[in-house]
């Protein structure tokens, strides 16, 4: 599972003796995330979202849990107890605002997490499963973060269920029905309220259990670098423990203090203001939006308008949209070039950053009101979506001519702190020649 | 072979939603209600402190009484504040004895002896009762409109607290040429359809009589009364903010020393 130069685990009592005859568990730790796992050295802070990430679910199930004590899941009183939470329930408004910001800073995370994938063609060879595996994590964040919103039974909860729901009737025949199963009923009701309840509760642990597989992937060829050349010796590794944990917790506590600056100075800035109006079957808003991160898909959706080889706008919207994600699943085998880290693919980087400048303003046209000059915009970066994976990527992975890599991840190092005299603090004494 | 169906795929896609974006449309019918709708107006309050940043700040617990004052002589007439108890009034600094006569002022539906429904004066652990029953009421009483709860309402519009004193200020009797308002509605540009059902509400100085000497403007009406609503719809903005402090100072200084000991266990890395 490792790198033969991997630190052994070794008790040091007689009772941990006895227990790791018995149940590794210490060991299991020690290997994982303990000094028994050799990291790359050279990871930057782009590489502290996967455990952020891991932080931000673990405080959604925690609140969540607390939430979950006082909240009821009935029509008639689910917006008042989101009330009695935040106004009679002890600290309650605290553990509200943490989920509810929460929600939006998980996804924060996990996209910076993705791109940070993206960019250093870390879904390449021997990755593969690890990156489907975090995509699959993305999509049951999706289908969670969805129903959580629609529980507080707010106006834009219970139109956005109506429309989230009311995609899937595009598809011919079976669409009605999966739309009535996904309901409980032929619109939002107290049997959507219950069961999208229930799967909140149920998914972040299915989560969770992927997450341990995803780390288990992880694990066995060893974290990617910004190099994206494997680790050859000892040398260009460190034991995760001490020197990633405590990196990490650097980040960690950067993303606390943005954290709590959103939950405790500005808890309702990344919400829908609609959302504090209680449901009402009888009156629809005027616009009708997800949360900023749904934004770019969103747009996708609605950037379909005109039927096409007899099939309806509507359903290519729907398809386009579950395309979109779905395509990610195939990006180990669109990206064929052999070097991962487009550090050293000049063109393939130009066009990462076009992508990031689409995405976002994709998120931009998702939650403006389908009107022009927006509808056309989100057309043509929508285009430009789709080509980029399916198109350009290929094409550009065979073509392009890339830069030469570094022997080894040591001798990238050694050419960025040997040559610049150290980060500040090292002292600018002459390399020895590797 | 998947790079061929990708590539199927994908102009199936690009060549679909770019026939989408040049085909013609119609033009958009220039909408009036958009051309004359206004955003709110940038106001000062005391909640959101120096620079108006909502960093630092308080409710104006004389602010937030005359408020009260003004939503139980004027607003109260159509508008619940239903999320509210009498108790949460110990916020605005009421004691005890002033909250029980405040809540006495206030009937609220109960059983009798007899098992018949009846009513009861309000105590501490109430809610603000309901103006109107129910929405049949609401509208069979107001011309067909329905006047909303008021508890959460600088929460649920965007720049909830400048759009109420904005409403609450903006009404105007130069109805632009061309802009059709029935007779029972009137013109408000803060209002999102412009045509609002609900009258002026504050309409003259001196309709309220301050005790404390502030002065009696619709304006100073307009701008205790939002406060106060502001108060309604987030209770514990004070109790947040100051929480918000410590826990940052707490990180700030956590991160800190991670930061210290991060470079201490990375010092001979750096090097090598």
């Amino acid at each position: 599972m490792s790198f033969p130069w991997a630190k052994q685990y070794q008790p040091t009592s007689e009772v941990g003796k006895w227990m790791d005859e018995r149940l590794p568990l210490a060991r299991f730790v020690h290997d994982a995330l303990g000094p028994g796992y050799p990291t790359p050295k050279n990871l930057n802070a782009f590489y502290n979202f996967g455990v952020l990430a891991g932080v931000a679910l673990v405080i959604q199930i925690i609140t969540g849990v607390v939430l979950a004590m006082h909240f009821a899941a009935d029509t008639r009183v689910a917006f008042d107890s989101v009330e009695h939470i935040m106004r009679d329930v002890n600290g309650g408004w605290m553990i509200r605002y943490m989920h509810a910001v929460g929600a939006s800073f998980f996804f924060g995370v996990v996209y910076i997490h993705i791109f940070r994938g993206l960019y250093y063609g870390s879904y390449k060879p021997p990755r593969e499963v690890l990156w489907m595996l975090g995509l699959v994590i993305f999509l049951l964040m999706m289908a969670t973060a969805f129903m959580g919103y629609v529980l507080v039974w707010g106006q834009m909860s219970f139109w956005g269920a109506q429309v989230i729901t009311g995609l899937f009737s595009a598809f011919p025949v079976v669409g009605t029905y999966i739309q009535t199963l996904l309901l409980g009923g032929f619109s939002p009701d107290n049997a959507t309220l219950n069961r999208f309840f229930s799967l909140h509760y149920l998914l972040p642990f299915v989560t969770f259990g992927v997450i341990i597989l995803h780390v288990w992937a992880l694990h066995i060829p060893g974290s990617n670098n910004p190099t994206g050349v494997d680790v050859q010796s000892e040398a260009d590794t460190v034991p995760f423990h001490p020197y990633y944990t405590a990196k990490d917790f650097v980040g960690l506590g950067i993303y606390l203090i943005l954290f709590a600056a959103f939950v405790f100075f500005m808890p309702n800035s990344l919400g829908e203001p609609d959302n504090y109006i209680p449901a009402n079957p009888l009156s629809t808003p005027a616009h009708i939006v997800p949360e900023w991160y749904f934004w770019p898909f969103y747009a996708i959706l609605r950037a379909f308008t005109t039927d096409f080889l007899g099939v309806p706008a509507k359903l290519w919207g729907v398809l386009a949209m579950f395309a979109s994600i779905l395509l990610l699943f195939l990006l180990p085998w669109l990206d064929t070039s052999p070097v991962r880290s487009n550090n050293y693919r000049p063109l393939s980087r130009l066009l990462f950053w076009v992508f990031v400048v689409v995405a976002v303003v994709l998120g931009v046209c998702g939650g403006k009101p389908a009107e022009e000059p927006w509808v056309r915009l989100s057309q043509v970066l929508t285009a430009y979506y789709f080509a980029h994976f399916l198109i350009i990527l290929p094409i550009v992975s065979k073509l392009e001519k890339t830069k030469p890599l570094p022997g080894s991840i040591s001798e990238a190092v050694l050419a960025k702190y040997g040559s610049k005299s150290g980060g500040g603090d090292a002292a600018p004494l002459a390399q020895p020649a590797e | 072979m998947i790079r061929l169906g990708a590539l199927a795929v994908g102009l199936l896609f690009v060549v679909n939603v770019l026939w989408g974006a040049i085909a013609p449309r119609e033009a958009a019918s220039p909408d009036m209600t958009k051309e004359l709708h206004k955003h709110p107006k940038h106001m000062e309050w005391a909640h959101n402190g120096p620079g108006n940043l909502g960093v630092f700040g308080t409710f104006d617990r004389a602010q937030l009484q005359r408020g009260f004052q003004v939503y139980k002589e004027v607003c109260a007439a159509c508008h619940s504040i239903n999320r509210v108890a009498f108790r949460d009034l110990a916020d605005l600094g009421y004691n005890e004895g002033q909250i029980k006569t405040i809540a006495a002022e206030y009937d609220v539906a109960a059983i009798d002896s007899n098992g018949e429904p009846t009513t009861r004066k309000a105590t501490g652990a109430d809610k603000f009762p309901l103006v109107y029953a129910n929405e049949a009421a609401a509208r069979a009483a107001q011309n067909g409109a329905n006047p909303p709860d008021l508890s959460l309402m600088t929460k649920a519009r965007p720049d909830g607290t400048n759009y109420v004193y904005s409403l609450l200020t903006g009404y105007s009797d130069d109805v632009p040429k061309g802009w059709v308002k029935p007779d029972t509605l009137y013109y408000n540009p803060y209002f999102h359809s412009i045509n609002i059902a609900m009258p002026p509400p504050l309409a003259a100085d001196g309709q309220v009589t301050y005790s404390d000497g502030s002065p009696a403007t619709t304006d100073q009406y307009a701008k205790d009364v939002t406060a106060f609503l502001t108060w309604t719809a987030e209770p514990k903005l004070e109790n947040r903010k100051e929480t918000g402090m410590a826990v940052i100072l707490f990180l700030i200084i956590m991160t800190g020393l991670g930061y210290l000991s991060y470079r201490k266990v990375w010092a001979d890395v750096k090097k090598a």
